[in-house]
């Protein structure tokens, strides 16, 4: 039993602030194992259109068997619409759904062996849990004996079993939402749809429940969508993360890689935060680069060429916080730093976030994790000096 | 789960949607908007002695078809001033009523949508059970009332206020008093819907801000409640403006209202045309409230 | 003992107003003379004397039926049409369709009457049919205005069900109709059962639509009511008017007592989850 999730830090809701890396890459490492190359699900070039506004813009997906996939984006990004599309509430006005090669844009959902939990759970509130879980499997008219045993099996999957003849309106919202992974698993379908899995539960369930719908999905094996605007939640569960706005797939990676080489400034702002600094690519070459930056005050370098054509030489360089370092005394060399004053301290346990203030009046945030006890830190108002290392920074567009 | 299943299986459902619209749609096409076009095309012909008592529009000749269409009618209720004062006093009377029912009816619903949430349930079914118990009774009730032998006069008498009885029953004023009491429950039932939707916070703002609390009625409670008085209002004044039993059984000789003018001449004078067109004009008369109700309520099935 | 508002004072007042003249029936509807204003003493004679009234006993019978038809057939249409409404989009005929459901709630007895009695006339010289006029008639007309305060009550409730729910069942694998009478028909059930009552309320209650589409075979009971009342203050009908004072409030105060002990169940499960 793999149980990799232990590594998450419920106390903190900035974990990607936290030196992640390896801890990230080991997580989706072990998870990977158990993804196979295998295409269960193709979306190809679907586009959907409500009264002449573009809600899914021409978008390809692959999903594999056997991984965890989240669609991430804001309200109004499509992905609701694209999910629903999938579970068949949506019929696309072009493209092609294909499950297991088959076709399957318009067939209607109740043909569909795709299952869905509902942001809501739409428990059927006159049916006890039990009944619930049979719902799907009296619809496939399936033997009453093994309806029995497989909603049994699936009570004891999600630790429910004392719960069979409660109502829904007689749970608490962790056990109604383990009654809906339940309800819609008990068909084993192919592919499980969760539509904001966690949005029903206040912070502290939720960071749990995490956890353990992961490890219950891992059980099963089966393969899963979810739709989320948490990115938080979105890394946690996911193998692989789609980052969506406007209807458009902006980028598809793993949760290392959209947090660590993000696509554009977009993707960078909306997965955790990020300093930003405007410049111009005015040296560029196979093995580093160099970038004036007024904002800064101070040229950047980079230690990879980025091959940028010669007309695009207007650029954004990103660097999350926890890789933006905090000195009493000024960094050595030309690049890469900036003095300021401390405007902000905010303490959030873990680590602090410092608000500095630039010479150039742009305010950088540096996240510090508290490894020691009241350990001698700068203060509100000290002068200070930002730098990082010249691997941390990513060059970014529009 | 083959394409061609599927397929087949959208082709028949594709038209079974169609009937499930079909049948409420046809049922209220045949039986409530076909008749209105029937009543416009008898209000169009002339009487006549016959089974039925009106001539035909469309005559069928052994060559031709001609048309007669006859505005006789309504150019006879324009001559007569018996139903212009008619359906003045209808207007008139509707309108009093609707008033009163406004303003003892909204303090009401008011009350009720500040009351303790227990007590909610409680005052609403007490609110409307009267109006599902009889409407005719709840008339006839009035008749023992108000009558010169009735309790209140006898009463009266009894105390020795008065000498003689006041007479009461057979005027306007005890066929206001009828249509208040018979649809006060209607004024009071989408206030008071209104009225609980309204947020307690937007109150506890307005004094917040330094509003006393009958400004705060006059500027956020009021304004916040105009889809429900529109509702309330329209609910008393359309049916009260065609109302026939209270004048028949409250009212008097001076009571001329439009719905009874309507029943005497179809079923006393057996008018089959002059009785369409009375109302066809009722209709005319009421279309802007019943537009205004429908604007209301369909904004209400929409939130 | 804080001064009460005067919304309060109003409500008080009003209820007074409600249902002081139904008191008065009641009482007085234990009068020994025929004089319905002046009290000669307790009497039980009137009751007695309505149930020997056979006009009334069969107007009371005739009016159940119909009354028990038109709301059956009532809360059949009305639920379509309302589900028609709140859960098909957009498609042709749908404005025509809410105006024409709204339009009955306020439309005036008379017109209404008129017209439909009109239209059975025309029918009958068209088709034939209706030959006579009696409770067939008077069916179709209250299931018509019936069906739309249905329409209302159903769809308000409707409108609060969480369409998921509906999607979830055919996500598992329930094709439409099915859903429809799996799920969607036994949650809105109280509504359905409160759009019955209104309906078959409205049905016993109605007269004027009932006089112009009846004919000679069919006689309701408000049209014995009201032949009666217009002759003036009749005792007998005060015994009438307190059965069904009674009926309603014993309907109403049963209805009003399991809801508040289904929500008290409630209540207490939900205390039960959050200790257990």
């Amino acid at each position: 039993m793999t149980q990799p999730m232990t590594l998450t830090n419920p106390s903190t809701d900035i974990r990607h602030q936290l030196p992640a890396e390896q801890e990230m890459s080991s997580t989706t490492g072990k998870k990977s194992s158990r993804v196979q190359k295998e295409t269960l699900m193709e979306i190809r070039r679907v586009s959907k259109r409500f009264d002449e506004a573009l809600a899914v813009d021409d978008v390809s997906l692959t999903i594999r068997r056997g991984e965890i996939f989240a669609l991430l984006g804001g309200s109004g990004s499509g992905k609701s619409t694209l999910l629903r599309m999938l579970a068949g509430f949506e019929k696309p006005c072009e493209g092609q759904i294909l499950l297991e090669g088959k076709d399957i844009s318009r067939t209607p959902p109740y043909e569909r062996a795709i299952n869905m939990m509902f942001q809501s759970y739409a428990l059927f509130p006159h049916m006890t849990v039990a009944e619930n879980i049979a719902f799907g499997l009296k619809q496939d008219k399936l033997p009453k004996a093994e309806i029995r045993e497989r909603v049994a099996e699936m009570l004891k999957l999600v630790h429910m079993e004392g719960f069979a003849k409660r109502k829904p309106h007689q749970l608490s919202g962790g056990q109604r939402q383990r009654v809906a992974l339940a309800r819609s698993l008990a068909k084993r379908p192919s592919l499980l749809l969760l539509d904001e899995p966690m949005g029903a539960l206040d912070k502290k369930l939720r960071t749990e429940m995490q956890l353990e719908v992961v490890e219950i999905l891992e059980r099963v094996g089966v393969t899963c969508i979810m739709v989320t605007h948490d990115q938080e939640e979105a890394m946690t569960m996911a193998d692989r993360v789609a980052i969506m706005s406007d209807g458009w797939i902006v980028q598809v990676g793993s949760p290392v890689d959209v947090y660590e080489s993000p696509a554009n400034r977009m993707v960078a702002e909306f997965v955790g935060t990020v300093n930003l600094f405007a410049g111009e690519i005015v040296m560029d070459e196979a093995d580093c680069c160099v970038i004036d930056s007024p904002e800064l005050g101070r040229r950047i370098r980079i230690d990879h060429g980025i091959s940028t054509p010669a007309d695009e030489r207007g650029v954004w360089v990103a660097v999350r916080p926890e890789k933006t370092l905090l000195s009493l005394e000024q960094p050595k060399g030309d690049f890469n730093w900036a003095a300021g004053t401390v405007e902000d301290i905010a303490y959030l346990g873990g680590l602090s976030v410092y608000y500095v203030r630039t010479e150039q009046g742009h305010l950088v945030k540096v996240s510090l994790a508290n490894t020691t006890r009241r350990s001698e830190r700068p203060g509100w108002d000290d002068e200070v000096y930002i730098h990082w290392d010249e691997r941390s920074a990513v060059v970014l567009r529009d | 789960m083959s394409a061609p299943i599927s397929q087949r299986l959208q082709r028949w459902f594709r038209p079974r949607r169609g009937w499930v619209i079909a049948v409420p749609l046809l049922w209220l096409t045949l039986f409530f908007l076909l008749p209105f076009g029937i009543v416009l095309k008898i209000s169009l012909s002339e009487a006549a002695i016959a089974i039925p008592p009106y001539s035909a529009i469309v005559n069928v000749g052994a060559e031709t078809v001609s048309l007669v269409v006859s505005f006789s009618n309504y150019l006879f209720l324009m001559s007569d001033s018996l139903y212009v004062a008619a359906y003045w006093g209808s207007l008139k009377i509707a309108f009093v009523a609707t008033l009163a029912c406004l303003l003892i009816g909204y303090p009401m619903a008011y009350a009720m949508a500040r009351a303790p949430a227990h007590w909610q349930l409680v005052l609403l079914l007490l609110v409307m059970l009267p109006s599902w118990t009889s409407f005719l009774i709840r008339v006839y009730a009035w008749m023992g009332i108000l009558s010169n032998n009735g309790l209140i006069n006898n009463t009266l008498l009894w105390l020795g206020l008065i000498d003689s009885p006041i007479r009461m029953m057979n005027t306007n004023f005890a066929v206001i008093l009828g249509i208040v009491y018979a649809y006060l429950p209607f004024m009071i039932l989408p206030l008071y819907a209104n009225l609980t939707r309204l947020d307690g916070s937007l109150l506890e703002a307005a004094s917040d801000l330094g509003s006393r609390s009958f400004n705060t009625f006059l500027k956020v409670t009021l304004p916040l409640s105009k889809g429900g008085i529109i509702a309330g209002s329209m609910l008393v004044f359309i049916p009260a403006v065609g109302e026939y039993v209270i004048p028949e059984l409250l009212g008097g000789p001076n009571t001329v209202m439009i719905g009874k003018v309507l029943w005497e001449e179809f079923f006393n004078n057996r008018d089959w045309p002059v009785a369409s067109a009375l109302a066809m004009v009722m209709l005319a008369l009421l279309l802007i409230p019943i537009a205004l109700f429908h604007r209301y309520q369909s904004r209400e099935l929409k939130e | 003992m804080r001064k009460p508002s005067f919304t309060t004072v109003m409500l008080i007042l009003g209820l007074l107003f409600l249902y002081l003249p139904m008191l008065v029936l009641v009482f007085y509807s234990f009068n020994s003379s025929r004089l319905v204003t002046v009290w000669a003493g307790f009497s039980g004679r009137w009751y007695i004397e309505l149930f020997r009234d056979q006009q009334i006993l069969n107007a009371v019978w005739t009016s159940l039926r119909i009354a028990f038809f038109s709301a059956s057939m009532a809360v059949c249409l009305g639920t379509l049409a309302a589900f028609v409404m709140v859960r098909f989009g957009r498609f042709r005929g749908k404005t025509a369709l809410s105006s024409m459901v709204t339009a009955p709630l306020v439309m005036p007895e008379v017109i209404t009457g008129l017209s439909l009695l009109l239209l059975f006339v025309h029918m009958a010289q068209l088709i034939g049919w209706p030959a006579d006029r009696g409770m067939a008639t008077i069916w179709i007309a209250h299931t018509t205005f019936c069906s739309a305060y249905v329409a209302v009550v159903v769809s308000s409730r409707l409108r609060e069900v969480d369409l998921s729910l509906e999607e979830a069942a055919m996500d598992l694998g329930a094709p439409p109709v099915k859903t429809f009478f799996q799920i969607t028909l036994p949650v809105i059930a109280p509504a359905l059962a409160a759009g019955w009552l209104l309906a078959f309320t409205l049905s016993l209650d109605d007269l004027v639509i009932a006089s112009f589409v009846s004919g000679p075979g069919a006689t309701t009971l408000p049209m014995v009511v009201f032949s009666s009342v217009r002759l003036g203050v009749s005792p007998k009908i005060n015994a009438l008017a307190t059965l069904i004072i009674l009926t309603v409030s014993l309907a109403t105060f049963l209805a009003w007592y399991f809801m508040r002990r289904s929500e008290a169940k409630r209540r207490i499960a939900m205390r039960m989850q959050q200790e257990g």
